[in-house]
């Protein structure tokens, strides 16, 4: 991956090009991002580190975790699924099924959770019916759980199928004629041709699980310590002045998705590392 | 020409005046083991195609073709792209299900039954080795889905390994391999599970010429080892005519000529094959 | 294997479908499954929703002023932003593409941030900078500007979230470009601007509107970054999620229905404009690389 040699511009123009990008980047990335950091330790670690042990932001954080250990796994199971019937069959309606698989990438994170207030909340279609089985799904943890796997339904079906298609189908057949069955196949062929893309999906799809904020902050109800995952918890903070503890709170999430990066960029070097030419 | 069966019988080597069942008893007899260099063709199936026809889409890639291919023998199928040559390797092997038409091993009909039942070794033309799994692993591959015991597993794999003569790459992984030798796994990990079938989708055609000529000797060679049932797609007629007992020409979709090599660069029986075959290209064997 | 010595088998019946490789049933089932309980049926239950409505209702709903006003601001907002990336993201893909210098590597990496960060945490960090007491929000106060609770603050905080999607759709296009059309132009005479605009752009082109329509759709849905620095003025900032949010809380289910219901249709309406144009181009499907 090199950049050409030859480029023809002027020296001045290049170096002007990337003063005014980096100072774009400055002024939108870098200065928002370091603020975060700066706004949190501006009371001193000691606030800091209340901040983050506070039994609110530590219930924040175990639903928060739960989540995504609930949605991910199940989207990974899916976009497997997926990925393999698109991929390695044809039949009709396979472009319905993409579309499908795209749907929510298209539509506004609050719409993502009031579809299911509309579904289940108090004078949702099936409201009447939970509350006579006394069963709390809108402002309570499962309602959080499946708006969260409702955004990120898509990533790791997106993320392994283009990879899937591109190595094509030929190994999977090899398999057979050898005398596999169609698990055997799977888990020894497929899967492992795959993981680099799968892990790559499972990445972005858990960042998103974790980050997520519009789409359940409609149906958590904001309650205190029970219903809060992190970024919910820093909203409440922030719209209680609590400014410090909410930007403390927020530096949990900058490092997770910086650790994102970071994962990211690894797996793309570990795999690239291993195909020679 | 009659019935396939007849068209078999009435080919070319010694060992087809016998039919089939001859052979198997005999191989019985004499307690053959497969990996030995004796001919074994009651191992091999006699494979029968009837009235196969095949389309796709816009193109009538199969056009009610009869066929037969001798128990042991190694036959070409010849023909330009679009000829329905490879249509007809992979409708063999299961890869395809015919619109019309019957396939059979043997006497047993595979029309319809699943890839994996019907033992056959495929050779594909981009190799499609196991990327992940070492030389030894793609070859012991057909074996251990099998749940082979391991000993037995590791011996095959060794013997095939040295009949390739990559015995000392058991540990590479395929991206470190070249061209040819990667094809030399593939053969040998087709042949491990001791497939009734050998169907190779021109198998050299990704490789250059020099180990394109290397290959082809030694996939004769190997041949005269193993006589599997073998069925060799390529488009090119050098390689058909120095490899292969028999050839079949294709085009379109039907059978232009069926014959040895001999017989098809002296005798070329329609004008299409009369234009696509350049004479004196046969080389005697 | 034994071949059987029957002299002539009875003919196998066919079956309805042959398929080579085996698992479509179960992958497809667990597939339509899923999808038909996370996507369908709530979106089905959307449009019945929205459907309880009188057809006097919901025009009332999706056409009143404020209405009509959060439509304008959340789509015009995201227009402007978009069109910023546009001009930015060619300019991050050119230098990160053609340039070498020191933290290259890095910078790569740093542009999937804004997708990586999680939106709320994007919000406050965004409100803070550009804030009255924030350091480019005091500089703009003494020019007169307001950075925040604006509508310059939402087309702040929808360039910051749009700033990977142009670069990222551009980049392997433009590593792609052969030298040898730019060296064919520069030996007909152009000059370099010339061979910029008239040759290495237009081939851009697909790209640059594929990462623009992306940067679009997403800043129109946009909620987490934008509610922070907005400051929610109805009439004036205040953004359709927005609306919808506070219809909720209200527990004006239909109308906050109705009112995502035509979102809805606007968005639909892009993705599928975009699926046309990139299924006329024959590429990949591979639109969105993205977190949150």
């Amino acid at each position: 991956m090199t950049a050409r040699a030859a480029t023809n511009e002027a020296l001045w123009v290049r170096v002007l090009l990337v003063v005014i990008a980096l100072a774009f980047l400055t002024l939108f990335l870098f200065i928002p991002v370091g603020l975060v950091f700066g706004e949190a330790l501006s009371d001193g670690l000691a606030t800091y580190f209340a901040a983050l042990t506070d039994p609110d932001a530590g219930a924040a954080i175990r639903l928060t975790l739960i989540t995504a250990a609930i949605a991910v796994p199940l989207n990974v199971v899916f976009g497997l699924a997926a990925a393999w019937a698109i991929t390695r069959h044809d039949f009709r309606g396979k472009g319905f099924l993409v579309a499908m698989i795209d749907l929510p990438f298209a539509i506004s994170p609050v719409i993502s959770g009031l579809v299911f207030v509309l579904l289940f909340g108090a004078a949702g279609i099936f409201g009447p019916m939970l509350a006579e089985a006394d069963v709390h799904i809108v402002f309570a943890v499962p309602g959080i759980i499946l708006a969260t796997i409702f955004v990120t339904f898509p990533y790791v079906a997106r993320e392994i199928i283009p990879t899937m298609a591109a190595k094509g189908r030929d190994q999977e057949l090899a398999a057979l004629t050898l005398g596999a069955t169609g698990f055997q196949t799977f888990f020894r062929v497929t899967l492992p041709n795959a993981r680099w893309a799968l892990f790559h999906g499972v990445v972005l799809c858990t960042a998103r699980a974790v980050g997520e904020f519009g789409a359940v902050s409609v149906v958590s109800g904001h309650i205190r310590g029970e219903t809060n995952t992190v970024p919910l918890h820093i909203e409440v903070l922030y719209n209680e002045y609590q400014l410090t503890s909410a930007f403390a709170v927020a530096t949990l999430l900058v490092l997770v998705a910086l650790l994102t990066l970071v994962a990211k960029q690894a797996v793309s070097w570990l795999e690239n590392r291993r195909v020679v030419a | 020409m009659n019935s396939p069966i007849a068209m078999a019988n009435a080919l070319s080597t010694n060992d087809l005046a016998r039919s089939a069942a001859d052979i198997i008893a005999d191989a019985r007899k004499a307690s053959v083991r497969y990996d030995e260099k004796i001919v074994v063709a009651g191992h091999s199936s006699a494979i029968h195609v009837e009235n196969v026809s095949k389309r796709f889409a816009n193109h009538q890639a199969l056009a009610d073709v009869s066929l037969s291919f001798g128990a042991g023998q190694l036959t070409a199928l010849l023909g330009p792209s679009g000829s329905g040559k490879t249509t007809l390797l992979r409708t063999i092997a299961g890869i395809e299900a015919p619109d019309k038409g019957r396939v059979l091993f043997g006497d047993e009909e595979v029309t319809w039954r699943p890839i994996r039942l019907r033992n056959v070794g495929f050779v594909f033309q981009n190799y499609a080795l196991f990327e992940h799994l070492s030389v030894y692993d793609n070859v012991a591959f057909g074996l251990s889905v099998k749940k082979t015991p391991r000993a037995e597993i590791s011996a095959r794999v060794k013997e095939l390994l040295e009949r390739v003569e990559l015995g000392n790459l058991a540990h590479r992984f395929p991206r470190e391999l070249s061209g040819g030798q990667r094809q030399r796994v593939a053969l040998a990990r087709a042949l491990a599970p001791k497939p009734r079938v050998l169907l190779l989708d021109e198998p050299f055609g990704a490789l250059d010429a020099r180990v394109r000529r290397e290959l082809r000797t030694w996939l004769r060679k190997i041949h005269e080892e193993i006589h599997v049932t073998s069925i060799l797609v390529t488009h090119d007629q050098e390689e058909a005519f120095a490899t292969a007992d028999r050839v079949v020409v294709m085009h379109d979709g039907k059978i232009e000529q069926v014959g040895t090599p001999a017989e098809i660069a002296d005798h070329p029986a329609t004008p299409f094959v009369r234009d696509f075959v350049e004479p004196r290209h046969a080389t005697a064997r | 294997m034994n071949s059987s010595s029957s002299s002539s088998p009875a003919p196998a019946k066919r079956p309805r479908s042959y398929r080579p490789i085996p698992g479509l049933g179960l992958s497809l089932g667990i597939s339509l499954f899923w999808i038909g309980l996370v996507v369908i049926i709530p979106l089905v239950a959307l449009v019945l929703m929205s459907l309880r409505l009188d057809a006097e209702t919901f025009w009332n709903v999706v056409t009143n002023e404020r209405a009509l006003m959060a439509y304008a601001l959340s789509f015009g907002s995201a227009l402007v932003a978009a069109i910023i990336n546009l001009f930015f993201g060619l300019l991050l893909a050119w230098i990160l593409v053609r340039y070498r210098f020191p933290g290259r590597g890095l910078l790569d990496a740093i542009i999937d941030l804004p997708l990586a960060l999680p939106t709320a945490v994007a919000g406050i960090a965004l409100t803070a900078t550009f804030g009255p007491h924030g350091p480019v929000g005091e500089m703009l106060a003494d020019m007169g500007i307001q950075g925040a609770y604006s509508r310059l603050g939402i087309v702040i905080a929808l360039v910051f979230i749009g700033i990977p999607f142009v670069v990222r759709a551009v980049q392997p296009i433009l590593k792609d470009i052969q030298p040898e059309l730019e060296e064919a132009a520069a030996t007909l005479g152009a000059t370099r601007s010339q061979t910029f605009f008239r040759v290495i752009l237009p081939a851009l082109r697909p790209a640059l509107l594929t990462g623009f329509a992306l940067a679009f759709a997403r800043g129109v849905g946009e909620y987490g970054s934008v509610v922070f620095i907005s400051g929610n003025l109805p009439n004036k900032t205040e953004i359709v999620p927005f609306l919808i949010m506070t219809k909720l809380e209200q527990y004006e289910y239909s109308q906050a229905a109705a009112l995502a219901f035509v979102m809805l249709i606007f968005s639909f309406g892009i993705l599928f404009a975009l699926n046309r144009f990139e299924k006329a181009r024959r590429r990949l499907p591979r639109i969105v690389e993205a977190t949150a």
